[in-house]
């Protein structure tokens, strides 16, 4: 997990196309070489200009108007409408209420999936025992598998757990949040996450010198003090990295969302902005469609655009290991 | 760490407790295992054990319940007729040459587009800071978002279409995102929009950890930039393309919320994939065997290219 070469723009390596050849030829070659990148660049920010201006301009402007115009008369109507009053299915007060579902199932599922995949990376560079590689390669394997192919049984526990609750609920009023949809999905979040958490705090602790732990266990200290003073401290960048990583999936998770919680109060916000899109009645209302979508991708691209090296960090951890 | 310093050393500890190990000791000692245990077991229950559930439930007659009547391979037959009725084309059919539409321009594309930003990139570019943050944020958003996005941008009475008609170009059409035949390709722009800049990410860091010195040796014997890079530059990228193509390879079987959002489903299920078939055969045809009998495959053609990968990483790790 060392620093992104491509961190620093300077770097002596950068390869230049055209060293010795004419001046002329040169400019050209630099001309051609801005061009393409603004081109793309355009074409990148596209979808997200046009989703931009079409929330703040009004149904007639939209149905008359040009996608790539500004609006001729700004205004912050679909927004309003989006957050507070749109039909999501049949309710119609907003996605706000999605959007705190989401939040209060985020939150615990990153906190809890990656102390838990601190501790598990801890353990496996630093507590090593037999069949460690084993233990590990099974964890990451199950960041890749096809999550259809755990999706049934998983649906299939969670009624159980349900049905367990309102048994509970009966005898003793309180169901101990067994069968809340937002407790189930952080728990499906925890689980399936657990193999990237560990997979980031293993490759980091992994180049952790592990002199610093054997000192410190010869002095006395205990597998989590060790883990508490020495690791820990040690360990803010990745977990910059993973929580952000976690925030982004979870966060923008629709699968488990629509199977485990696709209907009703407690859809998650990616469930809800699908239905307000996909909602047949009457006119559809495009830039209420474009607000809500700009408000459920705002929380994610606020953390890109504030850790986005973290962001890209994350990233490249999960697809390059080491 | 001068805390850790002044604790108790752990000789005396031992000593304290005699020749035979205490229970406590005992605990000590097994901590580390104790701590992995809940994740470890989750996984292998959450992960391994469900994945089994699921190619057990693909053997019986499921169908809107789980069903524990052994059915044998009759799901799997009936995939299998399906992978060869073409016309009219079976979901089943539909399904997977979508994927290999989609997973062969998809992959590409991204690779392409990303190399190609990535050596533009490399030019010593003013204003690197500024254009690659913009090629890289729609990785951040969720497919969902950039499937309402694209939907937008590409319905015709709304999008490119209507615009390039208000601009006086009436002959110009673009209606792949209603055309059965041409859907699955607009989930390929929307899928190379969003990924294709992770992909210039891979690529820009692993040309900036390429050796100058060798660059500067082959430059010295007289090679050409085109030269220098086909012949040198790319070949040395080679690990690069590969954690790419495992990537990109495993995300697209894996693609399933994108074609929800951008299409749903496309005309007469015209644009789904295999995730898409199995979500839809599983929870609303009341099919389950063959859903699940669908979620394997889908699960051994990701094996077939993560497997041997993770293998060769770990085994090189451990040398």
């Amino acid at each position: 997990m060392t620093a992104l070469p491509f961190d620093s723009p300077e770097t002596p390596h950068a390869h230049d196309m055209g060293q010795d050849t004419g001046r002329g030829w040169r400019i050209t070659n630099r001309i051609v070489i801005y061009g393409l990148l603004v081109l793309f660049a355009v074409l990148y920010l596209m979808p997200l200009f046009v989703m931009l201006v079409t929330s703040f301009k009004t149904m007639d402007e939209i149905q008359g108007g040009n996608m790539l115009a500004l609006p001729q008369s700004p205004t912050l109507e679909p927004w309003a409408k989006a957050w507070g009053e749109t039909c999501v299915g049949l309710t119609c007060a907003g996605i706000k209420g999605y959007f705190w579902n989401s939040l209060k199932m985020v939150v615990p599922a990153v906190l809890i999936s990656t102390l838990l995949g601190a501790l598990n990376g801890y353990v496996l560079t630093k507590w090593r025992f037999r069949g460690h590689n084993l233990v590990f390669g099974l964890m990451l394997f199950a960041c890749f598998i096809p999550f259809q192919s755990v999706l049934l049984p998983m649906a299939t526990i969670l009624g159980s757990i349900g049905r367990f609750g309102v048994t509970l609920q009966n005898a003793f009023g309180t169901s101990l949040g067994l069968g809340n949809p937002t407790v189930n999905l952080v728990f499906v979040h925890v689980v399936y996450g657990l193999g990237f958490t560990t997979l980031f705090f293993r490759n980091y602790y992994e180049a952790f010198p592990s002199e610093l732990v054997k000192a410190a266990q010869i002095d006395g200290a205990s597998f989590f003090q060790i883990f508490r003073r020495i690791m820990l401290p040690n360990s803010l960048p990745i977990f910059v990295v993973t929580v952000i990583y976690q925030f982004t999936n979870i966060w923008n998770d629709f699968l488990f969302a629509s199977a485990y919680a696709g209907t009703g109060e407690s859809m998650p916000m990616t469930v809800a902005l699908n239905n307000v899109v996909n909602t047949s009645t009457g006119v559809v209302e495009y830039n209420v469609n474009m607000a809500a979508a700009m408000i459920a991708a705002l929380p994610t691209l606020l953390v890109y655009v504030v850790a986005g090296r973290y962001f890209v960090r994350g990233l490249m951890a999960g697809a390059v290991k080491g | 760490m001068s805390s850790v310093a002044t604790t108790r050393p752990v000789l005396t500890a031992e000593r304290d407790e005699g020749i035979r190990p205490t229970v406590r000791s005992r605990l000590q000692e097994a901590l580390p295992k104790i701590v992995l245990a809940p994740s470890f077991a989750a996984i292998v229950v959450f992960v391994y054990g469900f994945i089994l559930w699921t190619a057990y439930l693909s053997f019986t007659t499921s169908k809107a319940f789980p069903s524990t009547n052994w059915d044998g391979l009759r799901s799997y037959e009936k995939l299998w007729r399906w992978t060869f009725e073409s016309s009219p084309p079976s979901s089943w059919y539909t399904s997977i040459t979508n994927m290999g539409i989609f997973g062969f321009l998809y992959v590409f594309f991204c690779l392409a587009i990303g190399l190609g930003l990535a050596i533009l990139l490399d030019q010593k570019i003013r204003g690197e800071g500024v254009l690659r943050p913009i090629y890289l944020y729609p990785m951040a958003l969720s497919f969902i978002v950039t499937g309402v996005a694209w939907k937008w941008f590409l319905d015709p009475g709304l999008g490119l279409e209507q615009t390039l008609h208000n601009l006086g170009w009436t002959s110009f059409h673009f209606d792949w995102i209603k055309n059965k035949d041409f859907v699955i390709y607009t989930v390929v722009i929307a899928g190379v929009w969003q990924a294709s800049g992770f992909v210039m990410a891979m690529f820009l860091a692993g040309l900036r950890g390429i050796d100058g010195e060798i660059m500067k040796a082959a430059q010295i014997d007289g090679a050409s930039p085109l030269q220098l890079y086909r012949r040198i530059i790319i070949p040395l990228l080679r690990p690069v393309f590969l954690s790419a193509f495992i990537v990109l390879a495993h995300m697209a079987i894996k693609s399933y919320d994108l074609v929800v959002a951008l299409t749903s489903g496309g005309p007469g299920g015209s644009a789904w994939l295999p995730s898409n078939f199995m979500y839809e055969y599983t929870f609303k045809r009341n099919q389950m065997a063959v859903g699940s009998a669908s979620a394997i495959i889908m699960l051994m053609g990701i094996s077939a290219i993560i497997v041997p990968y993770l293998y060769s990483e770990l085994r090189e790790k451990s040398r």
